[in-house]
């Protein structure tokens, strides 16, 4: 069960200007069946530029029809400029917030608004397209939305972003580009890509290679009663023997290349092997 | 408002007559059944009294009952004496839908080198059995197949499959949770290793369950410590839980003709007046081969939260199919699997009734539902007239 303030669950048992204006002058829609969330905003505009009407038609969970819902009535009587500065945190607020996983519907009703908008300037179709570079494939979230949305709402994390923007939370192939744009924002070093990593002294590589065995390869074969001991590295080559439960085990050596060898070129450097040798 | 509690595949209400029965052994009673004393004893032989009616439940031995604390612990205890006692075994067979319980198991055992077969299903939820066949390899440790689905409450045929399985000599552990008390089981005749039950799901309390481990198997234990459970789960235990428990089974046994009869018309009645009354509404699963309190129902152009919570306004509680979190709007894996589109899938929802399940109830719903669905209806941009946009990648 959701934990919803008593306005949102006001918004979603009560919506206001649901249904659809006719001969609207504006019309916004994101999102898609499929997706499981979408949202088709109608706008009457007068002479003035003043948003004299606003409904919606949206399928979705309780806080995407609530979002919608105080959207309009956020929007009614508002200028055209005064509606462009609406941000999802101001629905979010006049809700008295969401959980913070349902945000996602308080930026579906600000990119319905904004597509309204710019229908309404005439710049572009009424279906939205994915503006920027697309970074999640699954929901088809571009970074322009992602970037606004840690930029708003001071989003720090990857899940922050999920929430925020769904980017991000169907298959997650995307999670290291939106990683790259958070530092990007934020302002700091992009993380540090194997390649770009100092080059290490024997001597480093060594101890480095002899603490993660210890401190995580080890305590991890010892779960299955297996264990590993370091005899030599000659280069990039790591020599290991294996013990307990490793030995004769047909499985060690999916072991040895699938864990202990990737985990050594994932923390230490690419160009690691790992042999066995026999104590 | 007494709630109209049609979610008892989730959890049920515990039945009066068990909540009698377990009463005293928190107050009262409160030895440990273990101790040599005759206070202690006295639970220790309502401990044995509760085997006693388990084993007559399913057809076996008062010692091949380990009670545990609930089905998830059941599942991984099944799964790790199976590997543990063949170490040179390294793959392991399930289905693409299983519980939590097993599916996690099985993505660990992946990270720790071994392979795992992930059985699929096809669209009404059915196993392939020649997929299965062909899945079993010489180095094939376990096969860990549920016997009756949660969400779309599929039964899966676990006599042939036991047949297949055995015939290869394989271990078979079979995830029964919500099988017990709705279908008919005999472990004399059907030869898994390992069945594992767990007791809110058949109107004992929450916190208790039983592992079946067949007799004559290698066992290895998930918990170390005491000798209790003959060594096979230790720990002090849950008396009260599992006295509820024993009586809880003797009372689903009794109830299974009602459960089949009863509560299966009820179950039907309840599906097709909602699928004569909404448009666009569809059956998920196999409805030849279901549990008879559990259906499935899709509805197009809706999302299955907003249901909920309307549904919820007359007191009816059920659950949806997906969850609309950020981080998983996708339907669950189960709906997935099968192939159900993503137009229904997002408006799942899933009725599970119980023997104390009754007409008025499903009156209410029947009443109430097709207003929900509309009401969303109305409200959502998609209907039969305006379908979709390929708006986004998914």
């Amino acid at each position: 069960m959701w934990e919803y303030t008593d306005k949102v669950k006001d918004h979603f048992l009560n919506p206001r200007n649901a249904g659809v204006i006719e001969d609207a002058d504006a019309v916004g829609e994101v999102g898609s069946l499929a997706c499981g969330d979408a949202l088709k905003l109608y706008l009457k505009i007068n002479d003035e530029g003043v948003i004299e009407d606003a409904r919606f038609q949206t399928f979705g969970c309780a806080s995407a029809i609530a979002s919608s819902s105080i959207l309009t009535e956020l929007i009614k009587g508002k200028t055209v400029e005064e509606a462009r500065k609406l941000t999802n945190k101001d629905i979010a607020n006049d809700l008295g917030g969401l959980p913070k996983e349902k945000m996602h519907c308080s930026v579906m009703g600000q990119e319905a608004l904004e597509a309204a908008l710019k229908n309404y300037a005439g710049e572009a179709p009424p279906e939205a397209e994915v503006e920027g570079e697309l970074v999640c494939k699954c929901f088809g979230v571009g970074d322009v939305t992602i970037r606004r949305a840690i930029r708003e709402n001071n989003l720090k994390t990857v899940e922050d972003v999920t929430n925020y923007t769904k980017a991000g939370g169907g298959c997650g192939d995307c999670a290291e580009r939106i990683e790259e744009i958070l530092a990007e924002e934020l302002g700091m070093a992009p993380p540090i890509k194997a390649e770009a990593r100092k080059k290490l002294t024997n001597i480093q590589r060594m101890q480095l290679v002899s603490k993660i065995i210890d401190e995580e390869i080890r305590p991890s074969l010892k779960k299955d009663r297996g264990d590993i001991e370091l005899i030599d590295i000659e280069g990039h080559t790591v020599l290991v023997s294996l013990r307990g439960a490793c030995v004769g085990c047909p499985a060690s050596h999916v072991t040895l290349t699938e864990f202990v060898e990737k985990r050594l070129q994932e923390t230490v450097e690419p160009e690691i092997r790992v042999r066995e040798v026999s104590a | 408002m007494k709630p109209i509690y049609l979610d008892n595949n989730a959890t049920s209400m515990t039945a009066p007559e068990v909540i009698e029965e377990m009463l005293p052994y928190f107050g009262e009673y409160y030895g440990n059944p273990s101790s040599m004393h005759s206070f202690g004893g006295k639970v220790g032989a309502k401990i044995t009294q509760a085997r006693e009616r388990v084993a007559a439940a399913l057809g076996c031995e008062p010692r091949e009952i380990i009670f545990t604390s609930c089905g998830t612990e059941g599942d991984n205890t099944a799964i790790h004496s199976a590997l543990e006692s063949q170490p040179d075994k390294r793959h392991f067979v399930t289905t693409r839908v299983e519980h939590p319980a097993v599916l996690n198991v099985a993505g660990r055992l992946e990270e720790k080198g071994y392979d795992v077969t992930y059985l699929g299903v096809d669209a009404k939820g059915r196993l392939d059995l020649d997929e299965l066949r062909a899945s079993l390899r010489k180095d094939t440790a376990l096969v860990s197949i549920m016997y009756a689905n949660n969400e779309s409450g599929v039964i899966f045929p676990l006599p042939e499959i036991a047949q297949i399985v055995k015939e290869r000599g394989v271990l078979l552990h079979t995830d029964a949770v919500q099988a017990v008390g709705k279908v008919p089981l005999d472990l004399k005749k059907l030869p898994v290793d390992f069945l594992v039950l767990s007791g809110h799901k058949l109107h004992a309390p929450k916190g208790v369950g039983a592992l079946f481990a067949r007799k004559g198997m290698r066992f290895r234990p998930f918990m170390l410590g005491g000798h209790q459970e003959r060594g096979r789960r230790a720990g002090t235990e849950n008396t009260a839980g599992v006295i509820a428990l024993g009586k809880a089974v003797d009372m689903a046994v009794a109830n299974l003709v009602e459960e089949n009869t009863r509560v299966r018309a009820l179950r039907d009645r309840l599906e097709t007046g909602i699928i004569e009354t909404i448009p666009h509404a569809i059956i998920n699963g196999d409805v030849e081969n279901r549990l008879p309190n559990t259906s499935s129902i899709a509805f197009k152009y809706v999302e299955g939260e907003a249901i909920l919570l309307l549904l919820d306004q007359f007191g009816v509680c059920a659950s949806s199919g997906s969850a609309c979190t950020s981080g998983s709007l996708e339907p669950s894996h189960v709906l997935r699997a099968m192939g159900v589109p993503f137009t229904f899938a997002h408006g799942s929802i899933r009725f599970s009734l119980s023997r104390y399940t009754t007409d008025e109830e499903v009156d209410v719903v029947l009443r109430e539902m097709p207003g929900v669905i509309e009401r969303l209806r109305q409200m959502s941009p998609f209907s039969d007239k305006n379908e979709e946009k390929p708006a986004c990648g998914c």
